[in-house]
């Protein structure tokens, strides 16, 4: 089900580099030479901190960005490298109070129990505001980063075959999401006495060994990390069909999908409530938000032609799986509307060149939002489920009986 | 003339879970909550130690079948907690100890860049082995390492971390805003390593960190162990900590280095150590025995007489005799998750060491726990304390120690504010940081300081 249908949207911004334009890091306020320390992350999430947003998201991968989907490029034109976002976001936490931190975490290659801690112990340190990405990754070349599996390069990536073979990286992802997520929930909150009397520090029959089972791993439990703060920390994914509808549908609060107008938007987004019902999870929130990229200006004019000025650097045109909008935040806020209008209860904002275009939708596309009544005027909770409107959930393994 | 005084590198080790840690003191705070690791890493600073120390554990220790709840239990995830605490330190180091049974080289070797860059170089990584199957139950491989391939794996792992860190040199990244070159060279971070644990290639996606690479711990204290920290660590985490037993650990490990072609100061030696002060030393020293007796509860004493007796005790009175039984020996182990119990090769020995021991002196099966374990290292007044840890020091039993305080998160600031003080004074330890990154503190060189001093042309010709 839609959360509890609100006036306000909600907001989030990826954080990718310099922005998701791959020539944005020539811009002079791109700042290409700071992407490897910690102030410039802290930068960028202060200033979205500022504009109330709900969170930011940080992406990752494991192997150098390409701009071919299943191979390196060796190109020396765009920005390479980066840094581990879990560890951004835990690097950027005691610095900000409410955004919440949204890293991107890769299934196909990691350890679902390291994740699991790892994203508690975001939720600790940022007392709440924790949640991931989950993402898998295809690329035969990050697969030998590990050598412990081999991923068949995608030459047709709409073969059968290849289909099929996506298709199990996601189930892969699902199961991921359900270990870390039984791992959340492997201490009950109350487990820790430290009972005096018994000497007990914990209460053991207050910790469940999770014994997961699956087709491609099994995890035994508990977790070495208590329960987080917001009990599950938020689970979202990017979604572009039905095989990521579904995972989004059976793990995630937050599904981020592509939609270019209001019409695809009612459409995904009825095919994630009706994969939500199959999933059995009809009665749960599911947030569906859209995602887009983002140059905002003072007139429409002008975003356009900073897109044709960093289109002529790219030396070809940018090509998103998102709309791509020019224009200003006024206009902006009337397309967010449109959109919202298809079942979308937030956006995922995608700046083009982040040291311009984050500033200008905490400063321009906020304000205006508030004008409309559209967007919270002040941080009104403490954790990222609570700006979500999500409630903190009731342990699966907590017993009733006390 | 007399030897130069050495000077003493100091380091805290965020208390344990097990007996050492104190968690039923009035003034024991939490073990997860992030204000104890800061408030302990902000100790930690202001006082100038070298760095923090955090241990790991990937399994929740078992004895008898349950999970055992006697000590604190439970930790957060250690790369994630040193990133936060980074955040709230300008200089201190952060040292993680991280498996690399179960983990894999490109992972862990692009978090401790990420952790050296966002630290600002300050990153540090205690290589730790395991191969035992119950921890492995957690993780997608289980416990599929013989004990005998631990170091093999430990060491390729290890080397081929080296080899990613050692993908990128520093000059790769061009960012040239003005003619769009962002990389100098398309094939940064390229590697191909095919070795016997790990066959992998392609490209490193962390540029070169500050440090170059983390400095490199070793914990373990098996002869493969010394030989690994003798060839490819910066510093040991022993666990001999007094005079005579230090000395000896350290002329023998200082003594491996020559035949891999290093220095004795290229690899500091700095065991564990717990203290307790007092006013006076007979106050620290009642002190000390109280905390003996909070360590060790009658509940904890039975459970650690079964480390050796390898069976149920629970039907024995913890003030009562030692039990008559014999220790069952076997090749399961009634405590699982617990590297110490490996220590009792000879049980059956031991109980009859014990046995004979609790007769003369009159000892329940508690008393002769609290007086068999580990006392404290130093304890006494901050004089006779600061006094000890430089002797110590002086005479080569260390070149310093990773003090273990038994109160979270409050135990390390009596030692920060009445010891350091006089080892100040004392020209032993440094009264501000010099340098800003862990290798600085530590007086290590930088991993390319060798080829920076080299033929700059020799670089730009390759």
């Amino acid at each position: 089900m839609s959360p509890t249908p609100s006036a306000h949207l909600h907001l989030a911004v990826a954080l990718d580099g310099t922005g998701w334009h791959p020539a944005s890091w020539r811009e002079p306020v791109a700042r290409p030479r700071d992407l490897f320390t910690a102030g410039y992350w802290a930068d960028q999430i202060t200033e979205a901190e500022r504009g109330l947003l709900d969170f930011v998201t940080i992406e990752d991968g494991l192997g150098p960005q390409s701009s071919r989907r299943y191979e390196r490029d060796e190109r020396t034109d765009q920005v390479r490298g980066r840094l581990d976002a879990v560890l951004i976001a835990s690097r950027v936490a005691p610095l900000t109070r409410h955004i919440g931190l949204v890293p991107t975490v890769v299934a196909t290659h990691t350890e679902p129990f390291h994740i699991s801690k790892a994203i508690a112990t975001l939720d600790y340190v940022s007392t709440g505001r924790a949640g991931l990405r989950v993402r898998i990754s295809a690329r035969p070349d990050e697969a030998a980063h590990f050598g412990r599996r081999t991923i068949r390069r995608a030459d047709a990536p709409d073969t059968p075959d290849a289909r099929e073979a996506i298709s199990e990286l996601f189930d892969e992802a699902a199961d991921y999401v359900e270990v870390v997520r039984r791992l959340w929930d492997s201490w009950e909150d109350d487990a820790e006495i430290r009972d005096a009397a018994t000497g007990r520090f914990i209460d053991r029959d207050k910790l469940h060994y999770i014994d997961f089972q699956g087709r491609f791993f099994s995890v035994k439990g508990p977790s070495i990390t208590p329960r987080p703060p917001q009990g599950q920390p938020l689970v979202t994914a990017l979604a572009h069909q039905t095989v990521p509808y579904r995972l989004v549908a059976r793990q995630a609060d937050i599904g981020y999908v592509t939609p270019h107008d209001a019409d695809q938007a009612r459409a995904i987004v009825a095919e994630i409530r009706a994969e939500q019902q199959a999933a059995g999870r009809a009665g749960e929130p599911l947030h569906v938000f859209g995602d887009l990229v983002v140059l905002l200006d003072d007139s429409e004019a002008a975003a356009r032609a900073r897109l044709d000025r960093l289109d002529t650097l790219a030396g070809e045109p940018y090509r998103s799986d998102t709309r791509v909008f020019t224009g200003t935040a006024s206009q902006l806020a009337d397309l967010l509307d449109e959109l919202a209008s298809g079942g979308l209860t937030g956006f995922r904002l995608r700046p083009a060149v982040t040291g311009h275009d984050l500033p200008r939708v905490t400063g321009d596309l906020v304000p205006e939002l508030q004008r409309r009544r559209r967007f919270r005027t002040a941080y009104d909770a403490t954790t990222l489920r609570g700006h979500l409107g999500l409630t903190r959930p009731a342990n699966r393994y907590a017993t009733a009986a006390a | 003339m007399s030897k130069p005084l050495k000077q003493i590198h100091l380091a805290a080790h965020f208390p344990g879970v097990n007996n050492t840690t104190v968690w039923s003191d009035p003034a024991a705070g939490s073990h997860i909550e992030f204000s104890s690791f800061a408030h302990f890493a902000r100790t930690a600073e202001r006082a100038k130690f070298d760095f923090l120390f955090l241990a790991e554990g990937l399994r929740l220790r078992e004895q008898g079948g349950k999970i055992y709840d006697l000590d604190v239990v439970g930790r957060p995830d250690t790369f994630t907690v040193l990133a936060a605490l980074a955040a709230v330190t300008d200089r201190l180091g952060l040292t993680g100890t991280i498996n690399s049974t179960f983990n894999e080289p490109y992972e862990v070797a692009r978090q401790f860049a990420s952790l050296d860059h966002l630290s600002g170089g300050r990153s540090a990584w205690n290589v730790v082995t395991s191969w035992d199957a119950f921890t492995g139950e957690n993780f997608r491989r289980g416990g599929f390492l013989p004990q005998e391939e631990r170091y093999s794996r430990a060491k390729e792992f290890l080397a081929t971390a080296h080899e990613l860190f050692d993908s990128w040199h520093g000059d790769e990244i061009l960012a040239d805003q003005a003619t769009g070159t962002f990389l100098r060279d398309a094939r940064a971070g390229a590697f191909v390593h095919k070795g016997q644990h790990f066959d992998i290639q392609g490209r490193f996606n962390v540029p070169r960190s500050p440090q170059g690479r983390p400095v490199i711990f070793q914990a373990g204290d098996s002869d493969e162990g010394r030989e690994f920290a003798a060839a490819d660590a910066d510093a040991i985490f022993s666990r001999y900590a007094t005079l005579k037993e230090g000395q000896a650990f350290y002329t023998d490990v200082k003594s491996r280095l020559a035949k891999y072609g290093r220095r004795p100061e290229e690899l500091l030696i700095l065991p564990a150590a717990t203290f307790v002060l007092g006013d006076t030393d007979e106050e620290a020293a009642e002190l000390a025995r109280e905390v003996r007796r909070q360590q060790v509860s009658g509940a904890t004493a039975i459970k650690h007489l079964e480390f050796v007796w390898n069976r149920d005790l629970s039907a024995y009175d913890p003030e009562g005799p030692l039990p008559d039984v014999d220790p069952v020996v076997a090749e399961e182990h009634i405590s699982r998750g617990r590297a110490q119990v490996r220590m009792y090769r000879d049980p059956v020995a031991i109980a009859r060491e014990w046995r004979e021991l609790a007769e003369a002196n009159k000892w329940s099966i508690r008393d002769l726990v609290i007086n068999t374990g580990n006392r404290q290292t130093f304890i006494g007044s901050p004089a006779t304390v600061a006094r000890t840890i430089n002797e110590f020091v002086q005479a080569d039993a260390s070149d310093g120690f990773i003090l273990v305080p038994h109160i979270t998160p409050g135990g390390l600031d009596p030692f920060a504010d009445q010891v350091v003080p006089l080892l100040q004074e004392q020209g032993v330890f440094r009264a501000d940081y010099e340098g800003t990154t862990l290798r600085d503190h530590l007086g290590l060189a930088h991993p390319d300081a060798a080829r920076r001093t080299g033929a700059p042309a020799e670089r730009a010709a390759s």
